[in-house]
């Protein structure tokens, strides 16, 4: 039971860091696609939000498992 | 709620289906009896929220279309709304799928939008309202013919259907059937073993192309239906997580589980919507990968 505490906080807190970089990446080139082109930006923004909920999801099922791991086993 | 009540007999109730199912004793929904249904078990409440969402969406829409079919009159309130919804997810068949004649594809995907987001949208009604009144109806009605019925707190009722992963998977697996589908009869039975055999490495190593490319293809419904149950489950859990702090801490840390409610809540909007928003296009470009015939 201690050992899947520990588990469950390691697998949110690596799988947060890793689309932490992620969503970062995403955001830096889309604010620099927007600078380049500003015409594109209503076209970007869609892709931008659907790229964030592809990345985002990876630690949410994280989450999801780890809470998982915690409470309901 | 009852006296004994602690964090992880709470999280547990709200986290635990009313499941029915057949036992050798015959078909019961009492939860201490889950382990001995096997595989006819349902779960109920999934499927009752999914049912009644799935035959709002199409009430509404349908009768918003019904209505008003002269085109000089200016449209009403939903007539708009449903139209919005409409011209939305065809932009996105179109931007997606291209030239491609298919006439599901349109439909398909502005139900799987549809549904799901109200499926999702159930999250924002507070955590134990729905299941409480379901209990207490259930006391009332069945509590003193049925055994398992001990109190208004006794029944299990989960009110989010996508945080149920049988829902999510069973539709991505929806999804997949269409994709194989459509692989088959728009490319046909061969070119659809080819692609899966001879891609990345050509046709002398058959076994290490099928094994990677089989991966590639389980790996798409799986996280496609993970996706969405990882997403709710864990908002789900927060929602818990913070009306938790109402019941068993001091009063400041009550009045911030309310303030926290509110903003989990106005940030829980956007991915609810965007949850919903990325099945549909995984779903259509899914569809339109199953509908490129050309070689690679």
């Amino acid at each position: 039971m201690e050992y899947s505490i520990l588990a469950a906080g390691i697998l949110m807190g690596l799988s947060a860091i890793g689309a932490g970089i992620g969503v970062g990446i995403l955001g830096s080139k889309f604010i620099e696609g927007i600078a380049r082109q500003p015409e594109l930006a209503p076209f970007l923004q869609g892709r931008f939000f659907l790229m964030m909920g592809l990345t985002d999801a990876v630690p949410m099922i994280g989450i999801g498992l780890g809470m998982y791991m915690l409470f309901a086993l | 709620m009852a006296s004994e009540l602690t964090t992880q007999s709470y999280i547990t109730h709200h986290l635990t289906n009313l499941t029915c199912g057949k036992t050798p004793s015959g078909w019961t929904c009492d939860p201490y009896k889950v382990d001995q249904m096997g595989f006819w078990a349902f779960h109920v409440d999934s499927l009752f929220w999914s049912i009644a969402l799935g035959s709002l969406f199409v009430f509404v829409f349908r009768r918003a279309i019904s209505k008003n079919k002269d085109a000089s009159i200016a449209p009403s309130g939903l007539q708009n709304f449903v139209e919005m919804s409409i011209d939305f997810v065809e932009d996105n068949v179109q931007s997606l799928f291209g030239s491609v004649k298919n006439t599901l594809i349109a439909p398909l995907a502005l139900t799987v939008f549809v549904w799901i987001l109200l499926m999702n949208l159930m999250d924002l009604v507070p955590v134990d309202f729905l299941p409480v009144l379901a209990g207490h109806i259930a006391y009332l009605i069945a509590g003193d013919a049925v055994e398992w019925i001990k109190g208004p707190e006794s029944l299990y009722f989960k009110v989010v259907p996508t945080t149920d992963p049988n829902i999510t998977l069973g539709m991505a697996f929806g999804i997949f059937i269409l994709t194989i589908y459509y692989s088959i009869t728009v490319k046909g039975f061969k070119a659809f073993i080819a692609e899966l055999t001879l891609h990345p490495f050509g046709k002398y190593l058959i076994p290490v192309n099928f094994v990677l490319e089989m991966v590639n293809f389980i790996a798409k419904p799986v996280s496609l239906g993970l996706r969405l149950f990882g997403n709710l489950y864990a908002g789900e859990m927060i929602f818990i997580l913070i009306a938790l702090m109402l019941f068993f801490s001091s009063i400041p840390v009550g009045l911030m589980g309310f303030g926290l409610h509110l903003v989990w809540a106005l940030f829980h909007i956007l991915i609810v919507a965007l949850q919903a928003f990325i099945f549909m296009a995984l779903t259509i470009a899914y569809l339109a990968m199953a509908h490129e015939t050309e070689e690679h």
